[in-house]
């Protein structure tokens, strides 16, 4: 059985393509088929973080609209065996996919995958209700960052009220909370809300940590995965992360200020 | 923490500045999620009945609905009045 992960926030810009791109990477690299979908219908952004924008022929609503099949549609990463993307269409209208449509689509997937990971747009409109409707688990990407943290709250709502397992009354969607862009140096002026703050106030459990880093940068110009770039932060955090959504247990990394001196060793801090 | 610590902090800390805005804003939005739809509504009607005889700002006015039991639901209404003197 395919296990269908959306990848979530809320807010913009907190890192959802990325974190889709280098999660779905690193599944694959461990070995399981996996897809990944974008539903950022009208902005495709994922072609270009996997570094595939040149190869994209057919889209998710041609496959929805019965114009092209999965086979001619799936783009195969060159990098990564079992890795494959679903790129969106950029159609500007926004009504493009339904819910029978994303479903028979998702089923489609389910029977050749292991893992489908669904890159949701920001807001809550219907493109993330869609990409959050089939999910049996949820990464929710989160700033350390009040108006990031306020929206993951109401993502993580939607995800308990608004989703088909709510709504056939089968178990939740499990709730993966993913910090990213943390800068321990902050956290330690007092300037940034710590790991311990965010999981306080959204009562999630922690997947994993990711620090802010040159290599997500590097990494997205090139269009290459930042997991790929294994001597990175960000590369290694994300690595951890798949390995604990894999079901593993592993220290979290990148959490204090790296190289402390001896007068901090004796004072804390 | 540490002694070193404590002088720090008192210097302005945003982050648990952040927190504390954070643990209030959401645990309001919570309440509301979990509530019926016609909640906020009945919230802004009683203010605008109240505010005809008394003048009070809208944050002074708190509705809840507890469902106590299978049978039992609590609507709770607190208002707090201004000071008379003033």
């Amino acid at each position: 059985m395919a296990k269908i992960i959306v990848v979530t926030s809320g807010k913009g810009g907190v890192g959802k393509t990325t974190s889709s791109a280098a999660i779905g990477t690193g599944l694959a690299l461990a070995g399981h088929k996996t897809v990944i979908v974008d539903f950022d219908i009208g902005l495709r952004n994922l072609d270009l973080i996997m570094g595939c924008e040149r190869r994209v022929v057919y889209d998710f609503v041609n496959v929805i609209n019965g114009e092209a099949n999965l086979k001619q549609t799936l783009i195969k990463d060159k990098r990564v065996d079992n890795l494959f993307i679903l790129p969106a269409s950029q159609t500007r209208d926004k009504d493009a996919l339904t819910k029978d449509g994303v479903e028979r689509v998702l089923t489609e997937l389910a029977k050749e995958f292991d893992f489908i990971l669904c890159d949701s747009p920001a807001g809550i409109e219907s493109g993330a209700m869609m990409a959050l409707y089939f999910a049996d688990e949820a990464v929710v990407v989160t700033n350390p960052e009040v108006s990031s943290v306020r929206d993951s709250d109401r993502i993580l709502g939607m995800l308990s009220s608004k989703s088909r397992r709510a709504e056939q009354g089968l178990d939740g969607i499990k709730e993966h909370l993913l910090l990213t862009r943390y800068n321990p140096e902050r956290v330690q002026k007092g300037e940034m809300l710590s790991v311990e703050d965010v999981k306080e106030i959204l009562a999630i459990e922690l997947i994993g940590v990711i620090p802010e880093s040159q290599a997500v940068l590097n990494a997205s110009n090139s269009g290459q995965p930042v997991i790929m770039d294994k001597d990175s932060d960000a590369g290694q955090a994300y690595l951890d992360t798949v390995q604990r959504l894999l079901g593993e247990t592993v220290p979290f990394r990148f959490l204090t200020v790296e190289k402390k001196g001896f007068i901090k060793r004796i004072f804390g801090g | 923490m540490s002694l070193l610590d404590y002088f720090r902090s008192k210097k302005t800390n945003t982050a648990s500045t952040a927190k504390e805005r954070l643990q209030i804003i959401v645990a309001h939005e919570r309440k509301r999620r979990s509530g019926p739809d016609y909640l906020p509504q009945l919230e802004r009607d009683i203010l605008e009945v109240i505010r005809k005889y008394v003048d009070i700002p809208a944050d002074q006015i708190a509705v809840s609905l507890e469902q106590r039991s299978d049978e039992l639901s609590v609507l709770e209404l607190n208002v707090t009045f201004p000071d008379e003197k003033r």
